[in-house]
């Protein structure tokens, strides 16, 4: 392992000098690393991103169009695309907004009342106008006649997958958590599917959502769904997506939950049933709050990292049909391909934006709930 | 002993509860276990075996057969271990060197203390951006455009930096490096991607490896600093009385303390690394081409070729499961410190 370079023995001043210096030497490795491979390419990507990509004779050429690229994006002939196509909300669509924003609000309001600071109520607000504008979104997609944009997809695989992978694991994590034989050959194969590659779980669920050749062929055929190919429509794509991330990622929630739950003094729990305590009510004053600041950080994970799926979508279903299962990534990969540079990095960069919001909102809004237990 | 027995007879399951979670964790295993199971199976068919219908037992429904390892170890060898090779040393080197910089960086944010003055950051963003520009709206030769920012930074920090007082504190450093992770890597990748071609390093194992450290030491970080706060600080203050140096105390005294955190996240940083995708795809081409790579592209002119994506996926996932299997408990122990502190 490369280690820092020890002062050579001998030669006191050398020795003196290297240990002024320790602060630095032990730091700036990974300073550098990150500076020269994040921030740079970070602030080059937000240039890319206001400017035209051409190829030209013998290299290529980079104009500055200011925001055309989101403009495109946001409001124009890329729209669908990004957004999705959008229409009248329903009534429906109009009731749901509603509720988001009510819920949304309601910190701000709880806020107010208990005369929080003013940076407190404005901070909710502005979480609240972003998870309305999503709610607004999501009505104007999900109506009829409208129809999922690439953001709107990875919306939903983030908070679909990471609610069903949660909840899954967490199941899995109480059944584990019993004193059972054999648990421990349990926990070691309920393990093995976070260690796969995500290209290999693609290939994998392609071959095992066959209709025709794949493993439950007889049952498809069975049901009259022989030549029902699940890839033509919309949700059917998206769903193999999800189950093949939650497939992959429910390991990590078990695994973690399962530590945790082994984690917490058995004597309490011992001691609440022996005054008799019912099963749910040790869950819900002592199990579930012992255990909540972990899942609070464990969902934060998830979040981040499911906002940057593509192998998944690039290999089961190529994004399609058409875009209906295209996340960000993907669609930010597929203008790369196309040499639109600009556009590329104006999508990453609405991911980028999105991502740190949703972050940022979940953080600040569990952050009580993390502390508190 | 009796107390033992009657504590036990209270949280242990009933056997209608017992039933139910064995049947429950059986159809679990089953849902972890079968694809494997299939794919396993379907390295050893040959392709018509595939294309005529589900066969699921082998000498029964169907003849096991090696073509697709004879074909991907034969006449192929070649193609199939160089991205494998390039694989290996991929994530091996750039774990290496993610663990050994993120832990001296995690160590470093827990023991010693640092005040970067904000000043000094804003005026270093600045004379990036005024670099970039440079180079992108004036033309400016990458090289001078480089020494012309630091040398404006330099200047800067002796003029002006002294004059903001606000300074920033290891929690912020530390918070800093791990917020990294956010950064999704697509957003990053087209200004990386420019500036190895610019250094002839595009489609290079070493591009990959730099890649790999810079997007994995977030994750060091993290889990590390964790693990080094649980180490004691006395022996660390015994050692400095005895007049051991900073480095003399992170390599004899705190690297073999925490062995079992090193050996945790080194598993989980290798696995990242090899199982890596989005930035295999845009990095590398024909040379460095990684396995995951290797897998994707055998959806090929022919169709997808089942049964040679099969061979691949079993070596490909073999090496990191037989890992994952002996180190399980490791890893999630390393898993929840992360959780519990992050």
């Amino acid at each position: 392992m490369p280690q820092p370079a020890e002062p050579a023995g001998g030669g006191r001043p050398p020795a003196v000098y290297g240990e002024r210096l320790a602060p630095a030497v032990f730091i700036l490795p990974a300073v550098l690393v990150v500076l020269a491979m994040s921030i740079f390419p970070l602030i080059v990507s937000l240039y890319l991103s206001l400017s035209r990509f051409k190829l030209a004779k013998g290299g290529f050429t980079v104009d500055f169009i200011g925001t055309l690229n989101f403009q495109k994006l946001l409001v124009g002939s890329q729209q669908f695309h990004l957004l999705g196509k959008l229409v009248p909300l329903s009534p429906v669509a109009w009731a749901w907004v509603a509720l988001v924003a009510l819920a949304a609000l309601w910190p701000a309001i709880s806020g107010l009342r208990r005369g929080a600071g003013w940076g407190f109520v404005v901070g909710r607000l502005v979480i609240a106008t972003g998870l309305v504008a999503i709610a607004l979104l999501f009505g104007a997609t999900a109506s009829e006649g409208g129809q999922f944009g690439s953001l709107g997809v990875t919306l939903i695989y983030v908070f679909g997958g990471v609610t069903v992978q949660y909840l899954i694991g967490l199941g899995l994590a109480f059944l584990c958590a019993q004193k059972l034989a054999g648990r421990r050959l349990f926990r070691v194969v309920f393990f093995i599917p976070m260690m796969i590659t995500p290209v290999g779980i693609a290939y994998t669920f392609r071959m095992l959502t066959d209709t025709t050749k794949g493993p439950f062929a007889p049952f498809w055929q069975l049901a009259g769904l022989g030549d029902f190919a699940w890839a033509a429509t919309a949700w059917g794509a998206r769903i193999a997506v999800m189950i093949g991330d939650a497939w992959q990622w429910i390991p990590f929630m078990f695994i973690v939950l399962l530590a945790s739950l082994e984690a917490q003094p058995v004597d309490e729990v011992e001691a609440a049933m022996v005054d008799g305590a019912s099963r749910w009510q040790v869950f819900r004053y002592l199990t579930f709050p012992a255990i909540l600041p972990v899942s609070v950080t464990l969902v934060l994970i998830r979040m981040i990292e499911a906002f940057k799926i593509v192998d998944l979508p690039n290999v089961l279903t190529n994004g399609g049909p058409g875009i209906a299962s295209e996340s960000l990534t993907l669609h930010a990969f597929m203008a790369w391909r196309a040499l639109d540079l600009g556009g590329s990095a104006a999508i990453a960069y609405i991911l980028l934006f999105v991502v740190t919001f949703f972050c940022v909102s979940f953080a600040t809004l569990t952050r009580r709930a993390g502390v508190a237990a | 002993m009796r107390a033992t027995r009657r504590m036990r007879a209270i949280d242990e399951p009933t056997p209608l509860g017992k039933a139910v979670s064995y049947v429950l964790l059986g159809i679990w295993t089953i849902v972890v276990l079968f694809p494997l199971y299939w794919v396993s199976i379907t390295a050893f068919k040959v392709p018509i075996d595939v294309n005529d219908g589900p066969f699921y037992l082998p000498f029964i429904d169907f003849q096991p057969a090696l073509d697709a390892w004879q074909y991907l170890f034969g006449t192929m060898l070649a193609d199939t271990l160089r991205p494998y090779l390039n694989t290996v040393i991929v994530a091996i080197c750039s774990s290496v060197i993610a663990v050994a910089i993120g832990t001296m960086a995690a160590y470093a944010l827990v023991r010693l203390t640092y005040r970067p003055r904000v000043g000094a950051i804003l005026g270093f963003v600045l004379c990036v951006i005024l670099a970039i520009l440079g180079v992108a709206l004036v033309g400016v030769p990458w090289p001078v455009a480089l020494a012309c920012g630091l040398a404006l930074f330099a200047l800067l920090l002796y003029g002006l930096g002294r004059r903001f007082r606000r300074a920033l504190g290891n929690d912020d450093i530390a918070f800093w490096m791990v917020s990294q992770r956010i950064l999704p890597p697509v957003t990053v990748v087209v200004p990386v991607y420019v500036v190895f071609q610019h250094l002839g390093l595009l489609d290079t194992r070493t591009s990959l490896v730099i890649t790999y450290v810079a997007v994995n030491i977030p994750i060091v970080v993290w889990l590390m600093r964790d693990f080094l706060m649980g180490i004691p600080l006395e022996l660390e203050e015994s050692a400095m009385i005895d007049g051991a140096s900073r480095y003399r105390i992170f390599w004899s005294i705190v690297l073999p303390l925490s062995t079992p955190g090193l050996a945790a996240t080194f598993i989980l940083v290798l696995i990242m690394a090899w199982n890596e995708y989005l930035l295999a795809l845009f990095l590398s081409s024909a040379n460095a081409q990684t396995l995951p790579i290797l897998i994707a592209a055998q959806n090929a002119t022919r169709g997808p070729q089942w049964w040679s994506m099969s061979v691949l996926i079993i070596v490909m996932i073999v090496p990191v499961v037989l890992l994952a299997i002996a180190l399980e408990r490791f890893i999630s122990r390393g898993l929840l410190i992360g959780a519990v502190k992050g």
